[in-house]
């Protein structure tokens, strides 16, 4: 059995997540199968695409009922940036998308400097720097680190959420998907 | 505003990284996982890999390029030419590329950049944009267009790309310095980030560009060296341009 789910929604680049994950060592499969998604020693819930047809998706296929059990019952969940941002209780995105609704706060849509916000920025607290692609935020208590003002990771129960890619930020980036593992 | 980039390109053609003048006399360089791994670890921050022989039947050999490619590479990845409708885009990015660019297709058809965007999210789509004398040129930069560079920029960025990879034909190849001038007027005219290409021959060239521009396409500069990246990046901080720290990586 693999070590890691990654969530298959339809549109997901699951493929350089579980080239990072094969660089530190891990087993993953990528699927939408709830069964596979409750039972699994760790889920990761990928982004690139849509917030409407990626929450479509997730509940046609029974994913979005088995990854709220799965934060219920404590166990890990890790969102990558539109990942992160369909945890929430809902988007702007596409005019508007119900979320997962695992986090308490809303999605909203970037309104300053160049939009999308693309390129490598600083997190804090910390030193390390990350690789950020996005045009919406998540706006949620639950931030425990920004990144230029805005949410770079959330926190809220067992569901960790991160707006940049850690598996598309070079060595900081396996190191932190490392650390999230290995502390699972 | 995140840190300026420095964007390595690599010209891929059947399945090898390429070298040439105008499309001719083409010289192999090396193998695209390779090189982009020496990339990857020697402190790019993100690369492109260009398709200059796209033809349909040539597809499958380009999808497993990318496909290699994501394998090794821990940092973002873009995939042109070759780029036609949302399905070549769902290919590539499925592949494992993150972001798509589009050129003469989406001046064919602009709506192809809206599909695309709508699909992966505009952060997925960026329009090149080949231009002199701020007119857009199509098909290798051999045809005018007429169309205007800066109105063309505006409409890309209305549409939803997510970024404009901006070549100015007269500077490339000639390592003399980039186009500031047409660059600081796209990005002027844009608010999505915009990447200048053309030019580079030394680290100044590209400090000036990154001062203009959100990203510096280099090529030539860079590939007789591929491990020379790391110093690049040095000597581009000491013009006084602050990139990313670049930690040493460990072979996966």
């Amino acid at each position: 059995m693999s070590d890691v789910v990654v969530v298959d929604y339809g549109a997901g680049n699951t493929r350089s997540v579980g080239a990072a994950l094969a660089h530190l060592g891990y087993r993953s499969t990528v699927s939408a199968d709830p069964g596979l998604l409750r039972d699994a020693r760790y889920v990761i819930l990928p982004g690139v695409g849509s917030a409407r047809s990626a929450m479509a998706h997730l509940s046609v296929t029974g994913a979005a009922d088995a990854l709220r059990a799965r934060v219920d019952a404590g166990e890990p969940l890790l969102g990558i940036c539109l990942g992160l941002q369909l945890a929430l209780e809902d988007s702007e995105e596409d005019g508007g998308v119900v979320g997962l609704g695992l986090v308490a706060g809303h999605v909203r849509q970037l309104r300053r400097g160049r939009v999308p916000r693309l390129g490598w920025a600083a997190v804090e607290p910390g030193n390390d720097v990350y690789y950020f692609a996005h045009s919406y935020v998540a706006h949620t208590q639950q931030a425990v680190a920004t990144s230029e003002g805005v949410t770079a990771i959330v926190r809220s129960g067992s569901f960790l959420g991160v707006q940049f890619h850690p598996e598309k930020s070079g060595a900081a980036g396996l190191r932190f998907l490392d650390q999230c593992l290995s502390r699972a | 505003m995140p840190l300026p980039r420095l964007i390595p390109c690599l010209d891929v053609a059947h399945g090898r990284v390429v070298k040439g003048v105008s499309f001719v006399e083409l010289r192999d360089v090396g193998d695209p996982v390779e090189l982009a791994s020496h990339y990857g670890r020697g402190g790019a921050d993100e690369l492109v890999l260009l398709d200059i022989a796209a033809t349909p039947d040539e597809t499958a050999t380009m999808t497993s390029v990318v496909a290699r490619v994501a394998d090794v590479l821990t940092i973002p990845f873009t995939v042109g030419g070759g780029v036609r409708c949302v399905e070549d885009a769902r290919r590539i990015i499925e592949s494992g590329a993150d972001r798509v660019a589009l050129n003469s297709a989406a001046l064919a058809d602009p709506s192809l950049i809206t599909a695309i965007a709508d699909r992966f999210g505009s952060q997925a789509v960026v329009v090149a944009i080949d231009t002199q004398d701020d007119v857009v040129f199509t098909h290798g930069a051999r045809v005018a267009t007429g169309v205007g560079t800066v109105p063309w920029a505006l409409e890309a960025a209305g549409r939803g790309a997510g970024e404009i990879l901006l070549t100015s034909i007269s500077h490339d190849g000639r390592r003399a310095g980039f186009d500031l001038r047409v660059t600081a007027a796209v990005r002027e005219a844009v608010s999505i980030p915009v990447i200048a290409s053309g030019g580079a021959g030394t680290a100044r060239h590209v400090a000036d560009a990154l001062r203009v521009a959100d990203a510096a396409l280099v090529a030539s500069i860079v590939h007789e060296n591929p491990q020379g990246i790391t110093g690049l990046r040095r000597e581009i901080e000491a013009c006084g341009v602050a990139l990313r720290p670049v930690q040493e990586e460990k072979d996966g």
